[in-house]
């Protein structure tokens, strides 16, 4: 597939953004994955963060290198994204990462309500949820939280007209077109209908996150015996 | 050597100058609001400027230094008081131990930095020291101090010390912090543009009491961007400007999330963050329209500001 070429901008004084305005968002998105995969392997002192977004790629300049600017930033970028774009594979094997969730209560407070919603028994919104292939779009909001593309349009949810002052770590929840996982105790206003056991962020582990952006997912429904088996 | 809260202020947290290269995981920057302040605190006791220090916002914590020590206050004017005697700031003082340092209500500006010889030494977690609230990583355990907690600095300390010093040589930190109310903010353009005869520049601005490290809410005449359909979310920055859909924006603080999915219509330059981390409800504030070369050239001369005061105090220490 031929690649767009992203806008260059900037994003105050000290970071570059790449912004891709053409085709379907999850082609859009494989294509920031690739050039930041493609970047990273030339990637100079003062690159202190390759941030990727749903369509958008933002590289954040170290101010402790004082000989950078963002015109010498930009120059180097304008060198290196030729051969980014170019690049046809990551090279980190694509990775399909199976993330086990137990949908009972009290791990899904709006499993019902989804389910009313969208008109169809409690088996089948969870069938949905585990069927498809999602894609880790970015990690955002916080750390290691995925959002991940591939939802079941049926499934589309709003968020809660006000959010919860307190999700669980390991919430499974619902917003919009999207599906995420809350990875640690926190503010959030997505429908939550399950609970996974798994730690998707440690910082003491290295890559202290269990998803990185581009990765596959899928969920596999499990009962509460196995969610609270050791194992996992 | 360690360091005792014996009462813990509004919310005072270990930062050093925070979190790099993990953005893409979701993490923040993290780190000192006001980090200018937080350097020069390091310079003056003689440590590297990266050391961790403690961030104070509002009103300040109470502090028993178990050995004899050296430290400086830096940032927001503060009321800090030792054996009865007012301390100033900007200036190493010496402490003998079991000294107990109270702070007080922070007088102009937010944020207070105490900087401590050697620096505070909880662990490393991603490869910092700071305290990120909202992920609940770094300092002490994630989270604001609390009283009763022991914080460890450096052991190799043995300064004799037996009497409390204030150190008559100060930095003035202007023009990098000033602390004037109203205050004015260097602004860069975002991606979007507001609504046609809009702009940022044009009003005078009010603090909101909904501010924080994650943020701080403007309050003014109602904005709207010119390109109001949804968008997905796109990575913003420390300094970024954002419009929610209720037109009052919202300036990005280094807590701040990776990526937000509102409108970007102007960057706050860096030179200014120490400006932006010392703004508290109800001070007004002024945006001022600048290009890339002056942006580049407030971040040059600021540098250099900082390179003449770390030698000079090196001559001054003599270290």
């Amino acid at each position: 597939m031929p690649e767009t070429t992203p806008a260059i901008s900037r994003l105050g004084d000290s970071a570059l953004l790449l912004h891709w305005s053409i085709g379907a968002l999850d082609v859009r998105n494989a294509q920031v994955h690739r050039v930041a995969a493609a970047l990273q392997q030339v990637r100079p002192a003062w690159l202190q963060d390759l941030v990727p977004a749903y369509a958008s790629l933002a590289l954040i300049i170290d101010s402790a290198f004082d000989a950078v600017t963002l015109d010498t930033a930009e120059q180097w970028l304008m060198d290196n994204l030729p051969a980014a774009l170019a690049a046809q594979h990551t090279n980190r094997n694509q990775r399909l990462i199976e993330i086990p969730v137990c949908y009972e209560p009290p791990f899904a407070p709006d499993l019902s309500d989804i389910a009313s919603a969208c008109g169809m028994p409690i088996e089948e919104v969870i069938t949905r949820h585990c069927t498809p292939i999602y894609r880790v779009a970015m990690l955002g909001f916080a750390p290691g939280f995925p959002y991940l593309m591939g939802l079941d349009p049926a499934l589309a949810m709003a968020r809660l007209p006000t959010p919860r002052t307190r999700v669980a770590a390991g919430s499974v929840g619902i917003g919009g077109n999207q599906t995420g996982i809350y990875p640690c105790l926190s503010a959030g206003g997505w429908r939550l209908l399950g609970r996974t056991p798994l730690t998707l962020f440690d910082p003491l582990r290295d890559p202290p996150s269990l998803l990185l952006a581009g990765d596959e997912l899928r969920f596999l429904a499990v009962d509460r015996a196995c969610f609270d088996a050791p194992s996992i | 050597m360690s360091i005792e809260i014996l009462s813990a202020g509004f919310s005072t947290t270990v930062q050093d100058p925070g979190r790099r290269g993990f953005a893409a995981l979701g993490v923040s920057l993290a780190g000192a609001a006001d980090a200018y302040s937080l350097r020069i605190g390091n310079l003056l006791v003689g440590n590297d400027e990266t050391a961790a220090g403690l961030e104070i916002s509002l009103l300040g914590p109470t502090l028993r230094f178990v050995g004899a020590t050296r430290i400086a206050i830096t940032g927001a004017s503060i009321d800090a008081q030792c054996e009865g005697q007012a301390l100033a700031g900007w200036r190493a003082i010496d402490l003998p131990a079991g000294a107990e340092l109270r702070l007080g209500n922070c007088v102009r500006g937010a944020r207070s930095y105490v900087s401590v010889l050697g620096g505070v030494q909880t662990p490393l977690v991603l490869g910092s020291r700071a305290t990120d609230l909202r992920g609940g990583l770094g300092g002490m355990e994630g989270r604001a101090l609390r009283r009763g907690d022991q914080l460890p600095t450096a052991p190799r300390i043995n300064l004799a010390v037996t009497r409390l010093h204030v150190h008559p040589r100060w930095v003035n930190p202007l023009p990098d912090l000033d602390l004037a109310n109203p205050t004015r903010l260097r602004v860069l353009p975002g991606s979007d543009e507001l609504v046609r005869g809009q702009s940022l520049a044009d009003h005078a601005w009010t603090v909101d009491p909904r501010n924080n490290r994650q943020g701080v809410g403007l309050n003014g005449p109602h904005l709207a961007a010119a390109d109001t359909k949804d968008r997905v979310s796109e990575p913003v920055m420390p300094g970024t400007i954002q419009l929610p859909p209720d037109g009052r924006p919202i300036i990005l603080g280094v807590d701040a999330q990776t990526v937000g999915g509102y409108p970007r219509i102007a960057h706050v330059i860096r030179a200014d963050w120490p400006r932006l981390a010392q703004l508290r409800a109800g001070d007004v504030l002024a945006f001022l329209a600048v290009d890339y070369s002056q942006a580049d050239a407030a971040w040059r001369a600021q540098r250099a500001r900082i390179e003449r005061i770390s030698l000079a105090l090196t001559v001054a220490i003599g270290n």
